[in-house]
């Protein structure tokens, strides 16, 4: 296939404002192969962003975009949803945007189980505020405010995702780009509350204070440590300690929120 | 959806909820709280069979997020809360303000700080809801003192946001939004509503955030076609964010000037016996009730006082204060806080007038007769003739 990535973005608005290294630039590419793929018109596209590296995104991106407040995206993103479901909504958040500051609204809109696709950038850091720890940041790793080493346990997102009621989660890495841009179409296609974590790298931030200065090096880390999970589950591999699983991770069937919602009006209306 | 004009027995709360259908509010985003909770109860019965969204949202930040959202795909937007709630929607308050969607958040007033009086009435989010986000931002503040009124002032702070593209905040208080009475509601088809501007012409040229200083650009809906950005960042005309020191102040200072620049379409206010008046009372809400009982107490006494009603608090009505002030005239100021819009008179009356507050933060309505008893110890100050005089 080939397609000029550059029609969906504002070019005026490039460079973007990302570290030479950094893996987002990767994400948003796939995003950009994901949505040519799924050909939506151009004009029912919808791009809801947090506030953080990541959600600089949406800006660069030629469609109706918003960029919201830390951790919010996902609230701003059902109202335009709910006013008009004919929208194809996606949500760009960050690890710590997602799942600190915005975690309560995570796990509301997976319980909703509204027809919203939310790719997670996780970085496991605190990126534009200079490399602070997030929900996301591995136990004993580095961060200017785990200068010591991170003590808390981890969130593992997807599952949190899954635990709160989310119809499709998945996971890929900005090193398995191709099964990014796949759980992406797919998220889309599910008529509910998607989730792909997309685990990117930030060397400036989080690279070099946990050993793995050059981009180069946190690329292979993703490699050497990403098992897909189908090889888990057909017993021919295992997740060791520091290990993480990628693929298609969940997926069930629920009555999706804005539907339901025409089910009330009907109701509402005495037509049933 | 009304199709006559009638008179029907409602509460404040619910006479919300009427005008905001009758404005032609169809999305509705909110959080159960004491005492606004029949606004988001009433609106989860009506808006679907009009074809309309509600949806109760998992905290008051989310609840404001989720109108500002509804509102960029076109829907006109409303939540509403108490104190509390209204503490969690200020950053988004300022979200709506810096990217100019309209939308209503209505405040029922309880008392505070913190979880403070829950079923009491309290004056106390005044300042707040002028400054109680961070920033330099406009605000359009309406507080009704009547269910009457508060349906008057639904239909007006939905029309207003649209209008001006910015949030309205109708700051009722606990008495108002449960006192029931009757409200005498028009034909729907017969309210006068406003639409936002919308765009006209080409992608190329669209603008959603330019123009002159006291200018409100159109702005289109999403899924319209415009590719529009939106961002609470300083951003340019065309929303993209900006570090200019120019854009920076171009935008702020336009964000304020859209508002400012047409404050007689917004400010109103109810004058009542000020004509021959040698003091006025100036109150707003359900203490403007009480004032007026007062008033009557005073004038059966022979007592020549007068009451400003404003019903706009933000823009302040200066005007109302200025025509007073210029007579020297003695103003009280009722307020159920410590003292906050009072600040504003003394600002306009520039020490050409006393202006002596009265407080009652014990969650008690005030008494007609401490109101009358204030009143009566009122003294003018020296008229600016006699001033004069002084100075030679």
């Amino acid at each position: 296939m080939s397609f000029d990535v550059m029609d969906y973005f504002r070019q005026e608005t490039l460079p973007h404002i990302w570290c030479p290294g950094c893996g987002n630039g990767i994400i948003l590419r796939d995003f950009a192969v994901a949505l040519e793929r799924l050909n939506y018109p151009r004009d029912e596209v919808v791009i809801v962003s947090g506030i953080g590296c990541s959600s600089r995104a949406a800006g660069y991106l030629n469609f109706d975009t918003v960029h919201t407040t830390h951790g919010r995206a996902l609230p701003f993103a059902t109202g335009i949803k709910l006013a008009n479901p004919n929208l194809k909504v996606f949500v760009i958040m960050g690890d710590g945007d997602s799942s600190a500051i915005g975690g309560n609204h995570l796990i509301h809109a997976a319980r909703r189980n509204i027809d919203l696709t939310a790719i997670i950038f996780n970085n496991n850091i605190y990126g534009m505020t200079g490399g602070q720890f997030s929900p996301l940041t591995p136990r004993d790793k580095k961060a200017t405010t785990a200068p010591y080493g991170m003590i808390e346990q981890s969130f593992d997102i997807c599952r949190l995702a899954e635990g709160a009621g989310a119809t499709y989660v998945g996971r890929a890495t900005t090193y398995h780009n191709q099964l990014l841009t796949q759980l992406i179409i797919d998220g889309a296609q599910n008529p509910g509350f998607s989730l792909i974590e997309a685990v990117t790298h930030c060397p400036t931030s989080y690279g070099r204070r946990n050993g793995m200065a050059s981009p180069s090096d946190m690329v292979r880390w993703q490699k050497d440590n990403a098992v897909w999970i189908d090889k888990v589950r057909a017993g021919k591999a295992e997740v060791k300690d520091g290990q993480f699983t990628i693929g298609l991770l969940h997926r069930h069937e629920a009555p999706e929120f804005t539907q339901a919602y025409m089910e009330v009006i009907k109701r509402a209306r005495g037509q049933e | 959806m009304r199709e006559l004009a009638e008179v029907r027995l409602m509460q404040g709360n619910e006479a919300c909820v009427q005008a905001a259908l009758d404005a032609g509010v169809r999305f509705f985003g909110g959080y159960p709280i004491t005492p606004s909770t029949e606004i988001a109860e009433g609106m989860a019965e009506k808006l679907p069979a009009l074809g309309g969204k509600f949806i109760q949202m998992e905290d008051e930040i989310a609840s404001i997020a989720s109108i500002i959202g509804a509102s960029l795909a076109g829907v006109k937007s409303m939540t509403a809360t108490s104190g509390p709630g209204f503490s969690l929607m200020q950053e988004n308050l300022g979200y709506a303000c810096m990217t100019e969607v309209p939308c209503v958040i209505v405040n029922v007033q309880r008392g505070g700080p913190s979880t403070g009086r829950p079923t009491a009435p309290a004056q106390g989010d005044v300042m707040q809801a002028r400054w109680g986000t961070h920033g330099d931002h406009p605000a359009i503040v309406l507080s009704p003192w009547s269910a009457q009124e508060t349906y008057t002032l639904t239909v007006k702070a939905v029309n207003l946001s649209e209008r001006f593209r910015t949030p309205v905040i109708l700051l009722m208080d606990e008495v108002v939004a449960h006192l029931r009475e009757g409200v005498r509601m028009p034909d729907p088809r017969q309210l006068k509503l406003i639409e936002r501007p919308r765009p006209q012409g080409g992608r190329e040229n669209y603008r959603p955030f330019g123009g002159a200083l006291d200018e409100v650009p159109a702005v289109a809906d999403f899924g319209m076609g415009y590719r529009c950005n939106v961002t609470g960042l300083v951003h340019d005309d065309v929303g993209h964010p900006s570090g200019s020191p120019q854009v920076t102040n171009d935008l702020i200072r336009r964000l304020s000037g859209k508002v400012e620049a047409h404050r007689d379409e917004i400010i109103d206010y109810e004058l009542t016996q000020t004509g021959d008046a040698d003091m006025v009372i100036f109150a707003y809400g359900s203490t403007a009730r009480t004032s007026l009982r007062a008033l009557k107490l005073a004038r059966a006494q022979g007592l020549k006082v007068g009451m400003i009603r404003p019903t706009t608090l933000w823009p302040f009505p200066e005007k109302a204060i200025e025509e007073v002030a210029e007579r020297g005239i003695p103003i009280l100021v009722p307020e159920m806080n410590l003292g906050q819009l009072v600040l504003e008179v003394e600002r306009i009356a520039k020490g050409r007038s006393l202006v002596q507050p009265l407080s009652r933060v014990d969650g008690e309505l005030f008494n007609p007769d401490e109101i009358l008893e204030a009143v009566k110890e009122l003294k003018p100050v020296k008229s600016r003739k006699s001033s004069k005089k002084e100075g030679i």
